[in-house]
């Protein structure tokens, strides 16, 4: 192995080691928040008002909806650990213990990007737990599951990375969760399958993204989806992809960082 | 002997326009202690920022012993060790956390990145204050962490910007101690200050930036002798109604008890207290007016700034 590429991997496993320990320095506000809400979200939504609607795709409301409120977990965890982890760097300015290292662009994204998974994974884990109590939950197709849990959360690092570098206040960093992740993610078939609304609306939900990953999410966990999965996997492989370059170019080019 | 650090033609224009760097050739020896010294704006922190990456050069060369800042970055900044100007690291972070995470950035293992920080800390006195918070220290001890820090990956070049801004004497007193010590076990330091008394009782060799250009550069013995008038201060042991006349020395009476002189070189001041002494005048004590650094400092400063105008 070469010394470079050694240097890399300690710094890699020092990043996700300083990320790791930061969320869970902190984990009143970063573990315990998705805990309660989902709790809340079983309650009301699964046991309370999910009697009243029955069943959908051959499974019980609370055991549909399981599999969407953990990916909408992971979406907003795993983003949001990357963007206020790394725009804190900024604002603090000890980013610049990274960038007069001689730590590659590649190792920090990936670093970052990790631990923004790892993040999602553990209130994934949580979650997943809390859902127990409330419902029985089996695995349908474990590879997709994994496959699609860990591309989900890697896509929403990232995209969290890339709002943390163009941000320039608190502000800018709430303002894709709230104005659109939030959204898309109620409108992604949490709460109800796509085949319930008009055609229309058929069509036009499907031009969310998270809509597909939702669908290919519950179908690891149930084995029924809306929509055609190979495509989703596809979809996700694709963003991930360009999202990664895109955070290379812009920690390469050292945007909203070096003068 | 391999320099420490070479500039050719250093430029830096930023978005604004302002050319912050105008063209700046400047050769520091391996294990030289040298001294950077400027008026706030003149480009000192522009020249340090572009040596750690944290700011682009618009054109010229950087090299770092012999690696070449566009061709081998990797190579030159593991050479390179920065204390910045400002505090720079997490403020929610506790102290050996923050040194051991940082030489992991540079490849070094956990093992021997943590007998590292024991020995930086207890050597700058914060080995108590490992598992304290950063931002719980004091701005002395902050500073001091700073250069904990930046010797973690052992850099055969240390860059300081202004490590001892408000430190207490006797805290800076140390911090030279150690820098000094350093610098003797091989270690080639730049350093740029406010205190000219720090640069002149720390640095063999010293260059002086102003609006982007290097307007001096020698031995700190050679630009100290191109000082050709000091301004002494004596305190005397009686009272004095009136300033004494003295041949070649010109003096004036600052209260009862102090006389200014001014003493030049070429004099010296065997004639000075000769004179004094037929008076029967007592000294109890003399002082320099201000850092004989100071005085060449703000002299070549002005000078550099009226050519500029004409």
């Amino acid at each position: 192995m070469s010394a470079e590429l050694r240097c890399n991997g300690v710094a890699l496993q020092t990043i996700v080691r300083r990320e790791v320990r930061r969320f869970t320095r902190i984990w009143p506000q970063t573990l315990l928040p998705p805990a309660i809400t989902m709790s809340l979200y079983f309650i009301i939504f699964g046991n309370l008002i999910g009697r009243q609607i029955g069943d959908l795709h051959g499974f019980s409301y609370m055991q549909f909806i399981v599999p969407g409120l953990i990916m909408m977990a992971v979406i907003t965890n795993a983003y949001s650990n990357v963007v206020s982890s790394f725009f804190s760097s900024k604002f603090q300015r000890n980013i610049e213990e990274l960038l007069v290292s001689p730590v590659s662009p590649h190792t920090i994204v990936i670093g970052y990007a990790i631990g923004g998974v790892l993040r999602g994974l553990a209130v994934a884990l949580i979650v997943s737990l809390l859902s127990l109590f409330f419902t029985h939950l089996q695995v349908a197709h474990l590879g997709v599951t994994v496959l699609v849990i860990l591309l989900t959360a890697a896509i929403f690092a990232l995209g969290g990375l890339i709002n943390a570098v163009f941000a320039r206040s608190f502000d800018d960093v709430s303002i894709i969760p709230t104005f659109v992740l939030t959204p898309l993610t109620y409108l992604g078939g949490v709460f109800y399958s796509i085949s319930q609304l008009p055609p229309f609306w058929q069509q036009v939900s499907q031009i969310n993204p998270i809509l597909h990953m939702v669908n290919a999410f519950r179908y690891g966990i149930l084995g029924v989806s809306d929509l055609n999965i190979g495509l989703a996997i596809a979809f996700m492989l694709l963003t991930l992809v360009i999202l990664y370059l895109w955070c290379i170019h812009l920690l390469s080019s050292g945007r909203g960082m070096r003068s | 002997m391999t320099a420490a650090l070479t500039l050719r033609q250093l430029c830096k224009t930023y978005h604004n326009g302002f050319q912050a760097l105008k063209g700046i050739d400047l050769d520091v020896a391996e294990g030289d202690f040298f001294a950077l010294l400027g008026p706030n704006g003149a480009g000192k922190s522009t020249t340090i920022g572009i040596l750690s990456t944290l700011v682009n050069k618009t054109s010229g060369t950087v090299q770092v012993f012999g690696h070449d800042l566009d061709r081998a970055p990797g190579a030159l900044k593991r050479c390179l060790g920065v204390v910045p100007q400002e505090f720079n690291f997490n403020q929610f972070e506790k102290v050996f956390d923050i040194v051991v995470t940082q030489a992991g950035y540079y490849g070094i293992p956990a093992r021997v990145a943590g007998e590292r920080a024991e020995q930086y800390l207890t050597q700058l006195g914060l080995w108590d204050k490992r598992h304290a918070v950063s931002r719980e220290l004091s701005g002395g001890m902050k500073r001091r962490l700073m250069i904990a820090r930046a010797l973690m990956h052992q850099p055969r070049l240390l860059i300081l910007d202004e490590p001892t801004a408000g430190v207490d004497i006797e805290l800076r007193r140390s911090m030279w101690s150690f820098l000094s010590e350093l610098n003797q076990q091989g270690m080639s330091i730049i350093l740029t200050t406010h205190y000219l008394e720090e640069a002149e009782q720390l640095c063999r060799n010293i260059a002086i930036i102003d609006q982007g250009r290097i307007v001096e550069r020698s031995s700190m013995r050679e630009l100290l002798l191109k000082l050709d008038m000091d301004t002494l201060l004596l305190d005397l042991g009686q009272t004095l109604g009136e300033a004494p006349l003295l041949q070649g020395y010109a003096c004036q009476l600052l209260d009862s008890h102090t006389l200014e002189v001014q003493v030049p070189r070429q004099r010296g001041v065997t004639g000075l207290f000769a004179q004094l002494a037929e008076r029967h005048i007592e000294v109890l004590s003399l002082r320099n007016k201000s850092n004989r650094l100071e005085e060449l400092f703000v002299s070549l400063v002005q000078k550099n700034l009226v050519e500029d105008k004409a």
